[in-house]
């Protein structure tokens, strides 16, 4: 009986991760990308530790080491994705041409980088200003 | 509520010790028997939020790791066929969760679901940016966030 679970959540454990890395290669633009990655082997790996605590039942310290990981890995999985979405948006990496709404656009105060939350006192409609100003900035710096 | 939760734990420590095996199973038997044991014994009236919000918390649990598995199963059907399904775009949600912990766990559960990503958070914590793979209408997907997710966890945390 435990044989079938385990073989039930390791196999789901193990396509979870291998689509996502599917995924990897074939989402059209970043941000897909980094959505379909980080939620898919988050719970693959998790899947795959929770058949490692089943396996061991007796071992305390198996049970602990697992539920440990899966503590953190739900701890810092999503700010890492937060972190690598908002300075990809940052420096301008496009959305794909499929993209229904970017309500994001021109929120950012370009100066201090603070972050509007009225939608009425956005700055600029364009990314493609914020990418000048880092080109100017570049010339300065030279 | 803080009191009663220690109480809790206690009683359930004292279960493994007095059954003597030091396991899991053991420990969560305890903390069964003695949620049971402390809310027949409760008589404070102002006590009584503990017991109704465990549960809570437990189906809170289930609830998000269906959303979970259900969103896991649309992607990874999108991403074996050939064909793309969705429609991304870049939403505002205005929040209802005000102090910073309860922004926290919100964002990190959202993150935490397939399909969406939190982009950043405004710097007067009155909105957040998401990013979103499958998008009807941004009403839409904001209304069902606030009134399966966001409303739930709100119930637990206050």
């Amino acid at each position: 009986m435990i044989d079938i679970i385990l073989a039930i959540l390791s196999t789901l454990g193990a396509l979870s991760i291998l689509f996502a890395s599917i995924g990897i290669l074939r989402m059209p633009d970043f941000y897909l990308r980094l959505s379909v990655t980080v939620k898919a082997s988050s719970l693959g790996v998790g899947l795959l530790l929770i058949c490692a605590a089943i396996m061991f039942p007796d071992d305390a310290s198996v049970t602990t080491k697992a539920i440990a990981i899966v503590f953190f890995l739900i701890l810092t999985a999503p700010i890492a994705a937060h972190m690598i979405g908002r300075a990809a948006y940052f420096i301008g990496t496009p959305l794909w041409k499929g993209t229904v709404v970017d309500e994001l656009d021109g929120m950012y105060n370009k100066e201090t980088h603070e972050l509007q939350s009225d939608p009425d006192k956005a700055i600029d409609k364009s990314t493609s200003t914020f990418n000048d100003q880092i080109a100017d900035n570049d010339k300065e710096t030279r | 509520m803080i009191k009663n939760f220690l109480m809790n734990l206690l009683l359930s420590f004292l279960w493994v010790a007095l059954t003597g095996s030091l396991s899991y199973t053991g420990f969560a038997f305890g903390f069964i028997l003695g949620f049971f044991v402390l809310w027949i014994m409760n008589r404070n009236e102002q006590e009584r939020r503990y017991f109704f919000r465990l549960p809570k918390v437990f189906s809170f649990a289930f609830y998000f790791l269906y959303q979970m598995l259900k969103a896991n199963v649309q992607v990874a059907y999108d991403v074996i066929t050939p064909k793309y399904f969705f429609r991304p775009g870049v939403v505002r949600y205005p929040l209802s969760a005000q102090s910073d912990f309860e922004i926290n766990v919100l964002s990190t559960l959202i993150s935490l679901t397939p399909g969406t990503l939190i982009l950043d958070v405004s710097e007067d914590k009155k909105a957040l940016f998401i990013h979103a793979m499958y998008l009807k209408t941004p009403e839409a997907f904001i209304h069902q966030l606030k009134e399966g997710m966001e409303r739930r966890l709100l119930e637990i945390l206050r």
